[in-house]
């Protein structure tokens, strides 16, 4: 559409008369949701015919202006044509705004983005679609792991979680596709269930402004978007074929698209991988593959003043945990931390073995909007998830092929948003929202429930206003209320709830008594507000300035309230709390930005203030038929997380780049005075890249990783009676493991075969010289190294 | 227009669905009684001869691992000089009657192993007299024989897939379904 804009401007000509005019107009083309420069967009000057294109950066500058007003028509191929008028008078700057109108219905609106740095920089906090084809293979967790800030807590190396600034687990949101992802996300070994192969771009916020979807993201959000569909006839896709030497496996992930010009579209989409025994540099990870089979469809239609769409995806996957990690008591664990290897070792297999994971999660989405003049835009949204989690340990007799954990989890969230424009420099975003969310517990499992069956409802109300001050400043502002009540059916070991108390503090709540059991019906009242509070400031033409303050109020989750026993992947006892209350975290942040052709940098300093910030933490021994165990007990304090973040980018060539990063986070409990647990160490990341477009876009890059040796931790080391030896041993666990450094190699190389269709081949290697390594993020650390080196083909069709 | 109604209609139908879905659920969950819990082992010594009583040593655990502190008797001490049969027993008890795991133990012979340890000054040696079918030892049943007056203690470890056979406890690798250790006095 840009072409023939074009094309018709070229014909009517340029025809200036400029009487001793040599004023400039210049500024910035930005989108007027998300303030994302607007490249290729044409700005036409009614009363002298000039036509200016801006640039990748949204920039434009249009000479030879006279001190006068004048008539300019902004218009872009996604956007609907505006005219402004400009009095010009000297040099004379302005911004222009557009209103993306077509894209919207596959836009995750988020507010607050003063503060996520989404502009079309290398320094910004999303993931592109190219990039996000090279984790093709991996996982959402290895991709964001590519991000300054975030880190990853891995069980082993194929459940990888995010970890934004030091927080991870319920802290942290994941959008998939415009819905709040409920994956049973609570467990620090359960991976995000979302097929990185239906992103088409990630962003990350690092901190709790997307308020729409939820108001306690302490650590952060991330939003997977899909690919934007054009209104026009069209079919096409790609497919990716992926192969890895480390695991002997392979990924086949393919997307089939069809448009029309009526706005109507649809997409398929799915993804098959699987992978046998990873493998470190001197032995292999026994039961460590993973088989993952992935679809979804998606039908819509988008019009100008309406558009609803239909979403539904599957994701199932089948994890093994490596079997050296599975122990009886703490004498076991001390043989596994004090050997250099791990005590189970095997020969290469695809076959995936108990201890494993088996997960699959549908979810379903209805989407519309409709778009009054006087009101604004209107949405609906309607999504049903289901996730079904399997887990199996090691087991005896007849229990051998069942399952130890099989909990499943239904929810229902309802959404209505309305978003509207009060002026010409004001946007006001309202919406509420209603969960309903089941858990149950398969009693078949002949083990008792991890996690209680309960129903939650939710109810949520937020309102979010940007207003620009001036063409430098804006401001937003927004906040959230959210109802939450848990009504669970928990069944309690008898001596336990004595133990605490519970008989006398909650005697009330106690349904019936069994021989060694109590059945209770908690019923939880959450009340949590959060807001957001944050602007950004253009310094000069490309530096700006961000500042945010968020208040994020996170409800305990049901593993924190209600966890009671032993859990056997963490070969220890962990015990939760019925009176818990709500985590409130004040968090604030800065980011400086510039951005350049040849020097883009950001720094991000920001602190974090968590009262009640619920911990867990080992506080005795308990003595069992199995041996001893330590027991680690959800308590609450307040925690304090600093940290900064460092992003730069410089061209010192014309195809030559160096990328830096580097994050630091520091992470501490004020009322014990010591280190929080697992907060990651400082690390840094520096790559060269060589990029010639006009060599079939070759791109060569060579990326070293240094992850610094964690110095602060809390030391929950204990003691254990050996009695072969009659010694009491030390049990270090806490202990974090040396600092390393891995090499790691990546090349690309585009292929035209025909006009419709182009190849990409890529080969990467990971771990270039095989370096063992222990990572202090990874709960498998103390019984095997992470992987060995790893090559990587990737094969990428376009048609 | 029209595609907005149909939609408003799916809508208000999920809802509708929903709000139907959740309201029939008011039985209590039923509650799981876990069968692989081992909460007691006992162990009894029967002299091989003679006169002198039969010792029992039990370890026992009823809340499994819940808080409650596990007991642990031993019924008398050994007689020096005598020989003694073994035999242990594992038992459920949080289901009732209480399940003998022993059998379970006994059947999969060759994926488990008993080791007993002694320690402190404690005179005493011990053997296995049962086996799994490749010959290796399995150990609920053993010999015990008492040597010269002393005290010290007496560990008994069940491991789940130990490498067999084994040179012992250090080599065996597996991981412990059981540890039970006992202050024994031989006199």
């Amino acid at each position: 559409m840009r072409i023939y804009i074009l094309w018709l401007l070229f014909f009517v000509g340029i025809t200036s008369n400029s009487q001793n005019c040599n004023n400039t107009l210049s500024g910035n083309l930005i989108d007027f949701h998300d303030n994302s420069a607007l490249a290729g967009a044409a700005l036409v000057v009614v009363e002298t015919q000039q036509v200016i294109q801006t640039n990748f950066e949204g920039r434009y500058t249009i000479s030879n202006l006279c001190n006068q007003n004048y008539t300019i028509k902004v218009s872009h191929p996604y956007c609907s044509t505006k005219t402004y008028t400009v009095k010009v008078s000297g040099d004379t700057k302005k911004t222009f705004r557009l209103e993306h109108h077509l894209e919207e219905l596959n836009e995750v609106m988020v507010k607050g983005k003063a503060y996520s740095n989404k502009s079309h920089s290398i320094t910004e906090n999303t993931i592109s679609q190219e990039k996000i084809e090279r984790f093709s293979i991996g996982t959402l967790g290895d991709a964001l792991n590519s991000l300054s800030g975030v880190s990853s807590l891995n069980t082993g190396n194929t459940v990888v979680k995010p970890l934004i600034n030091g927080l991870h687990s319920s802290r942290v949101v994941i959008i998939n596709n415009g819905v709040r992802m409920e994956d049973q996300e609570w467990g620090a070994e359960h991976a995000p269930n979302v097929d990185i192969n239906t992103a088409g771009n990630i962003t990350l916020i690092k901190g709790a402004s997307a308020l729409q979807y939820s108001g306690d993201a302490v650590g952060g959000v991330i939003v997977a978007e899909a690919v934007k569909v054009p209104i026009k006839d069209s079919l096409y896709g790609k497919t990716i074929l992926s192969g890895a030497s480390n695991g002997r496996g392979s990924s086949l992930a393919s997307q089939l698209t069809k448009s029309y010009d009526n706005g109507w579209y649809g997409t398929v989409q799915g993804t098959l991988k699987r992978f046998g025994d990873f493998e470190a540099p001197d032995y292999v990870l026994s039961n460590t593959g993973i088989s993952e089979r992935n679809a979804s469809l998606r039908i819509g239609l988008n019009r100008f003043n309406y558009g609803l769409e239909a979403y539904y995806s599957l994701f199932t996957n089948e994890i093994g945990i490596l079997r050296a990690s599975h122990l009886g008591g703490a004498q076991d664990q001390i043989r596994a931390i004090n050997s250099t290897r791990p005590l189970i070792i095997n020969n290469f297999t695809y076959r995936i073995d108990a201890p494993k994971q088996d997960v699959t999660h549908h979810l379903a989405r209805l989407k519309g909007f409709k778009r009054f003049n006087d009101l604004g835009k209107l949405s609906f949204q309607y999504d049903f998830q289901k996730n079904n989690r399997l887990e199996f340990d090691v087991r005896r007799g007849n229990d051998r092929d069942k399952a130890s954990l099989d909990l499943e989890l239904t929810t229902h969230t309802l959404m209505l948003d309305l978003d509207s424009k009060l002026s010409e420099s004001i946007n006001l975003k309202t919406g509420i929202s209603a969960k309903y969310q089941k858990n149950i517990a398969n009693p078949n499992t002949g083990v008792r429930r991890l996690i209680p069956d309960y129903d939650k409802y939710n109810l949520g109300v937020y309102a979010v206003s940007d207003f620009s001050l001036n063409d430098k400043l804006i401001l937003e502002i927004g906040g959230r209320f959210d109802y939450t009540l848990l009504d669970a059916f928990k069944f309690y070991r008898t001596s336990f709830w004595e133990s605490r108390n519970y008989d006398q503090r909650f005697p009330d709540i106690v349904v019936e008594e069994l021989d060694n059991q109590i059945l209770t019906n908690p019923e939880l009242n959450f009340y949590n507000a959060s807001t957001t509070v944050g602007g950004q400031y253009s310094l000069s033409e490309n530096s700006k300035l961000f500042f945010n303050y968020s208040l994020a109020s996170r409800a305990p989750n049901p593993s924190e309230l209600f966890s009671e026993g032993l859990h056997h992947s963490a070969s220890r006892i962990e015990l939760g709390d019925l009176s818990f209350n709500s985590e409130l975290a004040h968090k604030f942040a800065l980011t400086l930005q510039r951005t350049d052709d040849i020097f883009s940098f950001s720094i991000n300093p920001y602190i974090n203030t968590i009262n009640d910030f619920i911990v867990i933490e080992p506080t005795s021994i308990q003595q069992t038929v199995r041996g001893n165990f330590q027991v680690w007990e959800y308590r609450q304090t307040n925690a304090q997380l600093l940290g900064f973040d460092i992003d730069a980018s410089y061209k010192f060539l014309k195809n030559l780049r160096l990328d830096h990063q580097f994050s630091l986070v520091k992470g501490y409990d004020l009322n014990r005075n010591e280190p929080l647990i697992s907060m990651p160490p400082a690390n840094t990341k520096n790559e060269i890249i060589y990029n010639n477009p006009k060599l079939n876009n070759l791109r060569i890059a060579l990326e070293s990783v240094y992850v610094f040796k964690q110095n602060e931790f809390p030391n929950n080391n204990f003691e254990v009676f050996i009695p072969e030896t009659q010694t009491n041993d030390i049990v270090d666990i806490s202990t974090p493991p040396d600092a390393y450094h891995l090499f790691n190699f990546n090349s690309s190389l585009d292929v035209n075969i025909n006009k419709k269709s182009a190849l990409t081949l890529g080969f990467g290697v990971t771990n270039i010289l095989n370096t063992s390594y222990r990572n202090y993020l990874n709960r498998l650390r103390y019984y095997a190294d992470d992987l060995g080196r790893n090559f990587l083909l990737n094969l990428k069709i376009n048609y | 227009m029209k595609h907005f109604k149909i939609f408003s209609l799916l809508l208000f139908t999920a809802i509708i669905l929903t709000a139907c879905s959740s309201d029939d659920d008011n039985n209590n969950p039923e509650p799981i009684v876990e069968e692989e819990v081992i909460t007691t082992l006992n162990v009894k010594l029967t002299p091989s001869s003679g006169t002198n009583p039969a010792i029992i040593l039990q370890f026992r655990d009823l809340d499994a691992d819940g808080p409650n502190l596990p007991t642990i008797d031993v019924s008398g001490d050994l007689i020096s000089g005598v020989e003694y049969n073994g035999s242990i027993e594992l038992l459920n008890e949080t289901v009732s009657p209480p399940e003998d795991i022993t059998e379970q133990v006994e059947e999969l012979s060759d994926e488990h192993q008993f080791f007993y340890t002694l320690n402190g000054a404690l005179d005493a040696t011990t053997a296995y007299t049962n086996f799994d079918g490749n010959g290796a030892p399995l150990g609920t049943s053993f010999t015990l024989t008492a040597g010269a007056a002393s005290s010290g203690t007496l560990t008994f470890t069940l491991r789940h897939e130990p490498k067999k056979p084994n040179t012992g406890l250090e080599d065996a690798g597996g991981e412990t379904d059981i540890t039970a250790t006992f202050d024994v006095t031989v006199q």
